[in-house]
């Protein structure tokens, strides 16, 4: 009796561990480093479950890709450069090729796997963070920062003061201060922002905010006694909704505070309030659930139960829609490169790094994927694994984010300089000698 | 009868003193010491070695580091996550600036930079006690990450204040597959804790006992209380150092100062809580618990439970079983998992008759 007893259990257990085996024959894995607990865990959340959401209104209302079924695995990094670490190790191998792609929502984690992925060749997309100069594709074949680097963005949030003040002209002797988290993250502005200061003739005030950054009343007394003509936020979490909140309480206009893109979702604006009212933020994806690819996830995904939000209000915010952007360009990515590899079949990360790097969504397909207007339109090269560089601007209302202005670009012809020289410094410093794009197919 | 211990006879003191004076601790211990050397690189796997083995190892360390500044001198730190980034940072610089610089000086050259700023910091216990001089150490961890985001020179002007370590490479030979690494921070590991092991238990260690159980009556019987105490803080923050080095340089490949804060410094705290304050194999045990656990718990989670749980919900709940682990523990046994295997051991030296 006990036994039998025994071998019972010992069968379930088997079975248990083995349905995790048991997949359709073609698969494609997808290894998700997600973080839902800590500081940043809501954001996290929103972003992953977009991410999720899309991939398995992908399963269900097309059957996968040409018939292969995605698949995916998560694991909690709580935000953490050694879980991160751990989790891309644990996720390396899984699934019938391997994971396909990583993609770790984190600077810090980009940064200690940089090397790794090279030497796995997995594919790393890291979509508007990361390590900037890595947009130089000859010398970071691996690595994709796509839409738009820090940098990109940081010059086009100038030529937005700039469309505002009525002209790049007028932003000489204008003074603009920067509210940057105190990390890596926030010290990617310094470089290019200095840059642009001198070009332009306005002058930048760096104000670091301690992570995480809840306590900010030293830095906005400062900014009273500066009265910069702009303020722009360079924060993360928690430290968005206190700068808003401690603006409205030493009386400088939102108006003139403008976020970037990890700024400017419902989770820095809500908790802020009133406080959040007339404040601008950068994105490269918009906010709203009335796009074509959201309401396909709400048919497909969430009439059947089926959504990885437990908050379903949130489908549709600015960070939700970015992991839904997240999600389009892995499928298009797989789709290039099964066009390639063959369709119908499980690729691995090398192959699908070809259809990260010739990755095309034009306006068309956007509109067949009922993406248009929702993100900006890519072109991946060789040379160039940034793409786009568009952004736009959206204002907080009160209780949603209105798109105020269109697609604005960054300043090409003072980013890019940067990034080739950053990018060679790199390159050196390691002995790498850069790819020859004219040979590359 | 596991443990029969009759037919040894120690005939000698230097016999009496040694460190495992029972014959089958000794072989067990040349056991675990074949099997971490020589079966584990063959077996284990590249996810073992690079994202579990070596990251328990290095936490060994910096737990052993402050192990002898908390659990032997009595002297209460939290800043053992920065003296980690000033040897790695240290370390980099050395191996950056100096041309032809053999990676182990450098390691031991960053532990020496992280020894000069633990004594620096360290000035303050020869005033304070307790309490206050924890919040002393605190002032350490940040002025420590904060001066290495400042300064640029220290991340060779990166933009972002991230180091990347350069290849390890010791005498031509170099260190780049995960199982190489491991070798060569398990044999670091290794030697460095068997020093503190011997240091523990030699005229210095003793001294910092004295220190930590009374400095009044330790002064009395001619222990200098200051030398004892800034050569715990030395001596500490030189592990750490050499443990964040390797971190660093084995481990992750490139880090941030920012890497190094306040919670690392905690969660090295909890290992020597966990694993036994004053005990260097605690300081093993209480950095496998430590790293080991959340991984076990993730992987169990998905395992039981995918799919049929918001991922979310799984997240916390990881969080919530490892904090309620940890109070079980602490209340089961307040001396650590060391303590633990001390009962057990014990145990079977008396079994089968324990009366």
């Amino acid at each position: 009796m006990k036994l039998k007893h025994t071998a019972l259990i010992g069968a379930t257990i088997a079975g248990l561990l083995a349905t995790g085996y048991a997949v359709a024959a073609s698969e494609q894995f997808i290894g998700l480093p997600s973080y839902r607990v800590g500081p940043f865990g809501s954001n996290g959340a929103s972003l992953y479950g977009g991410w999720i959401d899309y991939m398995a209104m992908v399963n269900e209302r097309d059957g996968g890709i040409n018939g292969v079924k995605l698949t995916w695995e998560e694991c909690e990094t709580e935000y953490n450069n050694a879980r991160g670490v751990e989790c891309y190790e644990r996720l390396k191998t899984k699934g019938a090729t391997g994971n396909t792609v990583f993609q770790p929502l984190s600077t810090g984690i980009t940064y200690s796997v940089l090397e790794k992925v090279a030497q796995d060749k997995i594919p790393m997309v890291t979509i508007g963070y990361g390590r900037t100069d890595a947009a130089d594709g000859r010398v970071f074949p691996w690595v994709f920062p796509m839409i738009s680097t820090y940098w990109t963005q940081a010059s086009a949030i100038i030529n937005y003061l700039g469309t505002k003040e009525g002209g790049m002209d007028k932003l000489k002797g204008k003074k603009i201060g920067l509210l940057y988290h105190d990390s890596a993250y926030g010290k990617e502005s310094h470089a290019i922002l200095d840059k642009l200061a001198a070009k332009h003739g306005f002058t930048v005030e760096k104000l670091a905010v301690a992570n995480p950054g809840n306590e900010q009343q030293a830095q906005w007394l400062q900014i009273r006694q500066m009265k910069p003509d702009y303020v722009i936020l360079w924060g993360w979490g928690v430290m968005n909704a206190t700068a808003l909140r401690t603006a409205a309480k030493t009386g400088y206009p939102r108006e003139k505070v403008v976020g970037v893109w990890w700024s400017g979702s419902e989770e820095d604006t809500i908790p802020a309030g009133d406080a959040a009212k007339g404040y601008t933020a950068a994105g490269f994806n918009v906010a709203g659930a009335n796009y074509p690819v959201v309401q396909d996830i709400k048919k497909h995904v969430y009439t059947k139960n089926k959504g990885n939000m437990e908050d379903k209000e949130r489908v549709g915010t600015v960070l939700y829609n970015r992991g839904v952007v997240h999600g389009i360009i892995t499928v298009e990515a797989i789709r290039k490169a099964q066009e390639k590899y063959g369709k119908g079949k499980s690729l691995t990360g090398e192959q699908v790094r070809w259809g990260f790097e010739n990755l095309d969504l034009d306006n068309k397909r956007l509109t067949a994927l009922g993406a248009a207007g929702f993100m900006p339109d890519l072109k991946i090269t060789c040379a160039d694994h940034e793409g786009g560089g568009k952004v736009k601007f959206q204002q907080w209302d009160g209780t949603k984010w209105k798109v105020v202005t269109d697609w604005i670009e960054g300043d090409k012809s003072v980013v890019r300089p940067m990034i080739e020289e950053s990018a060679a410094a790199y390159a050196k410093e390691k002995g790498i000698t850069p790819r020859d794009c004219t040979k590359e197919m | 009868m596991l443990y029969r211990e009759a037919g040894q006879f120690k005939a000698s003191y230097q016999e009496d003193q040694q460190i495992f004076p029972i014959r089958q601790d000794k072989l067990g211990f040349i056991a675990i010491l074949g099997f971490f050397f020589v079966v584990l690189p063959l077996i284990a796997s590249e996810y073992w070695l690079q994202a579990i083995l070596i990251p328990v190892l290095i936490f060994s360390l910096a737990a052993i580091g402050l192990n002898i500044l908390t659990g032997y001198a009595g002297q209460l730190s939290l800043g053992s996550a920065a003296f980690m980034a000033v040897g790695a940072f240290g370390a980099y610089n050395f191996i950056l600036r100096i041309d032809g610089m053999p990676f182990i000086v450098a390691l031991l050259l960053g532990g020496l930079c992280a020894a000069a700023v633990g004594v620096a910091f360290g000035l303050p216990s020869l005033r304070i006690k307790g309490f206050y001089l924890a919040v002393a150490t605190l002032a350490a961890q940040f002025f420590i990450v904060w001066a290495l985001v400042k300064f640029p020179w220290f991340s060779n002007n990166s933009s972002s204040g991230v180091i990347t370590a350069q290849h390890v490479e010791i005498l031509g030979f170099a260190f780049d597959t995960p199982v190489l690494k491991y070798l060569l921070t398990l044999a670091i590991v290794a030697v460095l804790a068997l020093v503190a092991k011997n240091l523990v238990r030699s005229t210095t260690g003793r001294g910092w006992m004295a220190v930590r159980d009374m400095d009044v009556a330790a002064e009395v019987i001619g222990i200098r209380p200051m030398r004892a105490k800034l050569t715990a803080f030395a001596v500490s923050s030189f592990y750490c150092g050499v443990a964040g080095a390797l971190y660093a340089y084995t481990y992750l490949g490139t880090v941030e100062p920012e890497g190094f804060n306040l919670d690392l410094s905690f969660k090295i705290l909890f290992m020597i809580i966990i694993g036994g304050v004053g005990s260097i194999m605690g300081s093993f045990l209480g950095a496998a618990f430590i790293v080991l656990l959340p991984i076990f718990l993730n992987v169990a989670m998905h395992a039981l439970f995918a799919g049929s749980m918001p991922a979310g919900l799984g997240s916390n709940l990881e969080l919530i079983i490892f904090g309620g682990l940890i109070i079980f523990f602490l209340i089961v046994e307040p001396h650590g998992l060391a303590r633990l295997w001390q009962i057990g051991k014990e145990k079977m030296r008396l079994w089968p008759f324990p009366h």
